[in-house]
């Protein structure tokens, strides 16, 4: 399925390197001050002071993690899979520079303001309204470059990764315009034009589309380009990514609903959230069984391919919290897990498992390619495979215990119906999962700083590569 | 441009013998035509947004009614919304929920469940998805105003269990009093019910107050303006 096009030497190959170095920087970066405030929650003390509080933090590690890593794996992936399934060089190079410019001057905006305290309040959309202008531009310039480039393309079809990609960033305008509107105080102050029930809505909306469309149908159009590739197979079937496509376009929007399940919002709008959360299940798991399949008759690769390994397991946990996620929604496991860990262990499995992973594999899949040369360490990628899943399981493991844990404590009720525990109880019950889970995420943030390292050696041997080339 | 082509396309299909041999599906089409493709994308993802938000706007029981006895809600005071902007800007509700759900165990731990009427005049809403604090729905009056200072200066001397941060800070933050009337303002703009007088006391009614303080009245009045009806079904 996808069309190999001869080698252009137009290609923007700089753009994808420069991306794909800041997303490993920021992959550190995220994780760093996530397993800070891990650390935080198992030990109060570490809140330094005002500038390092847990509710200062927290938005920058979401931040970090979403929009900075993945946004600029998104970006690299998409600028280097358009060029090449289209077979024409980027529509235009200097609008592709202000758009990394832009995004990392976001970035470090997000790093001062957080840090500052100065936040629309509003879960994953908390930077102020200045940057959300400045966004709102730079993603324009993102899409109208990807699409122009689409247009100049030399062959007849446009390759099913590219489909994903605009998904993702229609649906990502969409949201953030519509969310992110507020009435401006001062330049770092500003309060959501909806109130109460409707900023609920709307802000969910939003929040579930962070992650079905900048989380899932960007990192999905990763995997029909990458896994293909690196497999050195066609994708398993076309037909199945049309209705994984569609169903993905059609479906996800109506999740949002399903994180507010017997609050204040009317219940069918949450009712029909979760009946659409189930029917969700069809299409994600047609797309996890698309992309393991491609691999059907190349299964011995996995023996010696780490890269692909990355790969297949971020599938396997794509599948599995795909299937998490509805029974979650569901009115009576929600009653149960809602407000605890497990959300925190769900979203987890998602953001390292899938997500995480499949970036990892095509970030390693691209430095060798991009540099032209081989990749310095073998074993260290496989060494960073390791260490990440076993992070990633330990640290989604604690938290499905401390979140069952958690919400069967809330609701005990003794003979005469008496509440069992105090709430101090069940946050002395949550600490050695706490404590499990920094040590987790530890374990990815040191698969992340090997993976910076593999990385930068790589490069470096390229380079002296050359200059032993010039003098021969 | 692009989905007038496909639909051109569908209709001539279909009428023309000829040409509906050789038919091309809609799928076929929109991977050969961008515009079409980004045009369908659109509509497609624009549906649920459709409809699950805009009748919110319009059915009348997304708010609940409430009668004269039990309806006392109002806007915050300006020293509350101060103390709100604080909660906000310190992340609280990242850790701390204001929405009670209508459950056994909720209303013994926190009392009723909470209603919409209740963040009709929150910008933005404060609801909350995670508990590793409890919920602050209905922590007005539940404790005293010293035992609030001293639990946001120093939380762990009041409950050891607790991981909160310390928040000693607010009593050495003056709040800026040449704000509020703006902030006041603002929110008038979208609908929050303020008065010219509102706006004229406003800068009065904070000066000199710190960041405590005006935390302690925004926590002191959550959840305190509705009179509740034993045993009546306020979500229908």
């Amino acid at each position: 399925m996808v069309e190999s096009t001869p080698e252009n030497p137009n290609y923007n190959i700089t753009i994808v390197k420069a991306f794909a170095l800041c997303a490993v920087v920021y992959l550190i970066v995220g994780s760093l001050v996530g397993d800070l405030i891990a650390w935080q929650l198992s030990f109060p003390a570490l809140n330094f002071n005002e500038y390092l509080s847990f509710g200062r933090l927290r938005p920058l590690h979401t931040n970090a993690v979403i929009f900075a890593f993945g946004g600029c794996t998104l970006m690299a992936t998409a600028f280097y899979i358009v060029q090449r399934t289209c077979g024409v060089p980027l529509w235009s190079n200097k609008m592709a520079w202000f758009t990394f410019w832009g995004w990392n001057l976001i970035i470090v905006s997000a790093v001062i303001s957080f840090p500052m305290g100065w936040t629309s309040g509003k879960e994953y959309a908390e930077l102020e309204w200045p940057i959300d202008i400045l966004i709102a531009v730079v993603w324009l310039s993102y899409m109208f470059n990807f699409i122009m480039t689409i247009v100049n393309r030399k062959v007849s079809h446009i390759y099913v990764a590219n489909w994903f990609f605009l998904g993702m960033m229609i649906m990502i305008t969409y949201l953030h315009v519509v969310n992110s509107l507020a009435v401006p105080v001062t330049l770092t102050h500003s309060y959501s034009i909806y109130s109460g029930v409707h900023d609920a809505m709307i802000q969910w909306w939003w929040g579930h589309n962070a992650v079905g469309f900048f989380l899932t149908a960007g990192f999905l159009g990763i995997m029909y380009y990458f896994i293909p590739k690196q497999a050195d197979m066609p994708i398993y079937s076309y037909r199945l990514s049309v209705l994984h496509f569609w169903a993905l376009m059609f479906g996800y929007v109506w999740l949002g609903a399903h994180h507010l399940q017997y609050t204040a919002l009317p219940d069918w709008a949450g009712s029909l959230g979760a009946a659409v959360s189930l029917a969700m299940i069809i299409p994600s798991w047609g797309g996890a069984v698309n992309g393991l399949m491609t691999l059907s008759g190349a299964w011995h690769k996995l023996r010696d391919d780490y890269v692909l390994r990355f790969m297949v397991v971020s599938l396997a946990f794509y599948a599995m919290s795909t299937f998490e996620g509805p029974v979650m929604s569901l009115k009576t496991v929600n009653a149960l897990s809602h407000y605890t860990d497990w959300t925190i262990g769900h979203v987890h499995s998602g953001a390292l498992g899938w997500v995480a992973m499949v970036s990892i594999g095509a970030i390693y899949h691209l430095v060798p390619r991009l540099w032209k040369t081989e990749i310095h360490s073998v074993s260290l990628v496989n060494t960073h495979f390791w260490i990440h899943t076993i992070g990633t399981v330990i640290y989604v493991c604690a938290m499905w215990v401390s979140g069952l844990m958690q919400g069967l404590m809330w609701r005990a009720t003794d003979d005469y119906g008496n509440l069992v525990y105090t709430f101090a109880e069940t946050v002395v019950a949550m600490h050695p999962y706490y404590v499990l889970r920094s040590v987790g995420g530890f374990l990815v943030l040191i698969g992340a700083l090997i993976m910076l390292y593999n990385v930068v050696m790589t490069i470096k041997a390229n380079g002296q590569s050359k200059t032993a080339a010039a003098q021969v | 441009m692009g989905l007038r082509r496909i639909i051109g396309n569908i209709l001539d299909r279909s009428i023309d013998p000829q040409k509906r041999r050789e038919r091309k599906s809609l799928q076929e089409s929109m991977e050969q035509n961008v515009m079409g493709m980004i045009i369908m994308i659109a509509i497609v993802v624009s549906i649920a947004g459709i409809v699950e938000i805009v009748p919110l706007y319009y059915l009348d029981n997304t708010i609940e009614k409430l009668t004269k006895e039990e309806d006392s809600i109002r806007p915050y005071t300006a020293l509350e919304q101060e103390g709100r902007d604080v909660y906000i800007r310190e992340g609280c509700y990242l850790c701390h929920s204001q929405m009670i759900r209508p459950f056994r165990d909720e209303k013994e731990r926190y009392g009723h469940y909470s209603l919409a009427a209740e963040s009709k005049y929150d910008h933005p809403f404060q609801w909350g998805s995670k508990r590793t604090g409890p919920d602050l729905a209905r922590v007005g009056g539940k404790y005293s105003n010293d035992w609030q200072v001293q639990h946001l200066r120093a939380p762990r001397s009041l409950v050891p269990e607790s991981v909160m941060p310390n928040y000693a800070f607010f009593e050495d933050n003056i709040i800026d009093d040449t704000l509020t009337e703006r902030k006041l303002r603002a929110l008038a703009m979208v609908g929050v019910p303020y008065t010219e007088a509102d706006f004229a006391g406003a800068a009065a009614a904070v000066r000199g107050k710190t960041e405590m303080d005006a935390m302690v009245a925004y926590l002191q009045v959550l959840g305190t303006m509705v009179k509740f009806e034993e045993g009546k079904d306020y979500r229908e």
